[in-house]
């Protein structure tokens, strides 16, 4: 006879196969979690979880909405990924998006009677720079005075938000706009283009999925990459290897922040075309969730964008069609996180079930 | 019968790779010394936990007194009269001597009731303890003595002593042994586990030898030598290692100076006036207690720390003191920390990914800034191939291996560049017997061929068997260098314990 509850008993190594499924477990368990949470609000399950995440997909211009939403996911991931890697809880990705559109739209603003060719990838570096000056503030704090990253870069998220609540409202108002809080539009040529005539989906998917690519091959074919991960691991090895540690935190809240900054400049030039106070539904937070759950591989992250992206789209469907409230989305990202760090146990630890004599 | 303390039956326990015990099947007699002897990962350990209650066995029964005995937890086994003193001391460093004994009794004392208890407890037993001082002023005997005491407290029938000695000096290890006679005499029981030969045959009455989990041989001590249960325990002979002094040249090639370094933390042990020189082709070694500086000797030398306060490193005519680790390997400088995993290794990385933690100008491993993995995996099959590891392949993962062929692969990896120098510390520290053995006959090939090698090891036999030159080091000091083929081990306890003639 078995014992009634398994026990838990540490693996000798790591299961590699647990890896590529306890991503998929949370989702299941979500999901199920999920029509339990909408037979209590009293619907059919079935056609809700449909409306949350079947309908809002079942067209062209609804697949193409997936992919707007997933691409600033996607984006900040994958630069995340270069500070969890490290070891280093980068969480004001929000705040770097946010300094990113302040400095590539601002330059969009300042030319927004200029049509250039130089003028996209102007914002598009402004967007970097701001998004990675950003980050460094975290950095310098950690490295020179040892604080506590995870409180600094959340912290400098608000700051970020009031200079833009400042901006929009004060010297970069727009001064034809019947003063609501929202700057000048960009001229046409500081846009990101389109991909396709009649949908949203931008070129901020080519930038993403080019520096998906490059982010691959830093982390698994040049050095730069083994320094980040060696020090992840063990600090101890990384020293005794001789990596300059303060340089690798530099490095990854730079390239975070700019990763971070190019998904905001690609929000306000690409589907917004002007900056206001709500550019962003929180894609720095929810960023955290898409790296962990594509396990902060860059394939991984690629289609965990597109799982959470859908959350977004399916609160929207689900306020429509169902009248529950649009915070629903946030549920179920809360949900996928939660499962997705208890099934992690899985990965060392497996059950077993004990022989009872 | 009457005078057997505990019959353990057919205890097996098996781990996710191994079987640590199988079927092992012996008696303990009352009243005497019984040894556990066996190499690291014979099982001895498992044994013991299994009756302190630590785990739980797969299969098997012991009797205690002829009863059943089954414990859950170290209460349990405390309450039924079986004590255990551990090899690292579980001790609140930062708390008085008399702290840390109140908290270790299961029943609720007073201090005035602990302190009768203790006169007596110091007395009969030779454990004199200052009860007010703080555990991080006691040397390791004192430290011992405290967790012998607060086993006492509880008055058990058996005493389970794990590795007792290896942290103690030859004379600490003396005054030990008086204690355990004193306490047979009383009519205890005393289960010693050990790896070391001479103990058994200077303190325990019966020997119970263990091999792979096995139990191979229950006999007497009187009528064994070193030399039978050497090969009992090992199962093989080994070769004596021989080293010699023809090779060694005249010429210094590296020199520490008056070394110096502040820490400022009372956890950690501050470098004084630190000076040797270490001649082309041979192999000093630092013995000592663990914690007396050693390890914060090893990150002067590796360039882990560069803050020190005076003091010079001199090799090769070059001033290396504030060289980090990188730049003192591109000078042909090569280091071996103690802890292999998350230090001299990434256990989460693989075997040829863990090349790259130490990279020599020669490598050729890196070409502007990507990794040349064929070139990798080549280095990582050679050292496989060379110090004959023991694994699936070079993608396997390091935490994989065990402590002694990871320890092989580690020393391989810096042997195979070719170092000019070698510092190294605990080289042999918890592996097995076949890979120690493995490990300094390469160390003593590669001094043959002219590499300089600096040994920091508590393995006082170790030292002697390898090193030329051995110094001592205490509380921070380092004492002259003296000749290993000239030195008694009696002088080195002495140093060992800090007295200085």
């Amino acid at each position: 006879m078995n014992s009634l509850f398994p026990s838990i008993v540490s693996r000798s190594q790591s299961s590699g196969l647990m890896n590529f499924f306890v991503p998929i477990i949370s989702i299941v368990l979500t999901l199920i979690t999920g029509s339990i949470i909408f037979v209590l609000l009293g619907f059919d399950p079935v056609y809700a979880l449909y409306t949350f995440f079947i309908s809002p997909i079942s067209s062209t211009y609804g697949i193409s909405e997936l992919f707007v939403k997933a691409t600033p996911l996607a984006l900040i991931a994958i630069g995340l990924s270069y500070c969890f890697k490290n070891n280093i809880y980068n969480i004001g990705a929000e705040g770097q998006l946010t300094m990113g559109a302040i400095f590539g739209g601002g330059i969009g603003i300042l030319f927004h009677d200029t049509n250039a060719f130089w003028l996209l990838p102007l914002m598009i570096f402004g967007g970097a720079i701001g998004g990675a000056l950003w980050g460094l503030i975290p950095a310098i704090l950690k490295t020179k005075f040892n604080t506590n990253e995870i409180l600094t870069s959340l912290m400098l998220v608000y700051v970020a938000l009031y200079i833009l609540d400042y901006l929009v409202v004060g010297p970069w108002k727009d001064p034809f706009g019947y003063s609501f809080p929202k700057s000048r539009p960009f001229s046409e040529s500081g846009r990101m283009p389109l991909l396709f005539d009649g949908l949203r989906v931008h070129f901020g998917l080519i930038i993403t999925l080019f520096l998906i690519f490059v982010s691959w091959f830093i982390f698994s074919k040049t050095i730069f990459g083994f320094q980040l991960k060696v020090s992840g691991y063990s600090p101890k090895a990384a020293r005794y290897a001789g990596f300059n540690q303060t340089t690798l935190v530099f490095f990854a809240f730079a390239i975070c922040g700019a990763f971070a900054g190019i998904a905001g400049l690609a929000e306000v030039s690409g589907p917004i075309g002007l900056l206001y106070r709500d550019i962003s539904p929180n894609y720095g937070f929810t960023a955290i969730i898409v790296a962990f759950l594509g396990r902060l591989h860059p394939i991984g992250i690629i289609f965990a964008s597109l799982v959470i992206a859908l959350t977004y789209l399916g609160a929207e469907d689900a306020q429509l069609f169902l009248q529950i409230p649009s915070a629903v989305g946030f549920i179920f990202q809360g949900l996928v996180l939660f499962y997705l760090l208890g099934a992690e146990l899985l990965i060392n630890y497996k059950l077993t079930y004990k022989k009872l004599l | 019968m009457s005078d057997t303390i505990l019959n353990i039956e057919n205890i097996t326990k098996s781990f996710p790779r191994v079987i640590a015990n199988k079927k092992v099947t012996f008696d303990i007699k009352k009243n005497a010394v019984h040894a556990i002897l066996g190499e690291n990962g014979a099982g001895k350990s498992t044994l013991v936990k299994i009756l302190y209650g630590l785990l739980e066995p797969d299969e098997g029964n012991i009797k205690l007194n002829n009863k059943d005995f089954k414990v859950n937890s170290p209460a349990e086994a405390r309450k039924q009269g079986i004590g255990m003193v551990f090899q690292h001391f579980s001790l609140f460093d930062s708390l008085s001597v008399k702290e840390n004994l109140i908290l270790g009794i299961d029943e609720k004392m007073s201090y005035s009731d602990l302190e009768n208890k203790l006169e007596n407890i110091s007395s009969r037993y030779n454990l004199p303890l200052d009860l007010d001082a703080p555990i991080t002023a006691l040397s390791a005997g004192e430290k011992q003595r405290v967790e012998i005491v607060r086993i006492l407290l509880q008055d058990p029938k058996i005493l389970i002593m794990d590795e007792p000695t290896s942290v103690l000096t030859p004379q600490e290890v003396e005054s030990l042994f008086v204690t355990l006679n004193a306490l047979v005499k009383e009519g205890r029981t005393i289960l010693y586990i050990t790896h070391k030969l001479e103990e058994v045959i200077s303190i325990c009455d019966t020997v119970t030898i263990m091999r792979s989990g096995e139990i191979i041989d229950t006999s007497s001590t009187s009528n064994q030598t070193a030399k039978t249960l050497a090969t009992k325990m090992l199962g093989q002979k080994l070769d004596d290692l021989k080293t010699n002094y023809e090779h060694i040249k005249d010429e210094v090639n590296f020199e520490v100076k008056n070394i110096s370094c502040d820490f400022n933390d009372p956890f950690l042990t501050d470098l004084k006036n630190i000076s040797f020189q270490v001649r082309v082709g041979e192999i000093y070694g630092i013995a000592g207690v663990a914690g007396n500086g050693q390890s914060e000797l090893m990150d002067i030398l590796t360039g882990e720390n560069i803050n020190i306060k005076s003091g010079s490193i001199t090799f090769d005519n070059k001033k290396i003191e504030k060289y980090g680790p990188q730049k003192r390997r591109d000078l042909s400088i090569s280091f071996v920390p103690e802890n292999r995993l998350g230090h001299s290794a990434v256990p989460e990385l693989s075997l040829s990914d863990n090349i790259l933690l130490s990279q020599f100008p020669k490598n050729n491993f890196i070409k502007n800034g990507i990794i040349l993995k064929n070139n990798v995996d080549d280095f990582a099959n050679n050292v496989i191939n060379e110090f004959k590891v023991i694994t699936p392949g070079n993608d396997a993962k390091a935490s994989s291996l065990s402590g002694g062929n990871l320890q092989k692969y580690v020393i391989g990896r810096e042997i195979s560049s070719k170092p000019k120098i070698l510092i190294i510390s605990h080289p042999t520290w918890g592996i097995d017997a076949g890979a120690e053995h493995s490990i300094r006959e390469s160390l003593i090939e590669l001094s043959q061929n002219g590499t300089s090698i600096i040994v920091i090891s508590q393995d006082l036999d170790e030292l002697i068997e390898i090193t030329h030159k051995i110094s001592v080091i205490y509380d921070g000091n380092l004492s002259k260098p003296f000749k290993t083929s000239e030195v008694g081990i009696e002088k080195l306890g002495l140093l060992m314990g800090g007295k200085n003639e």
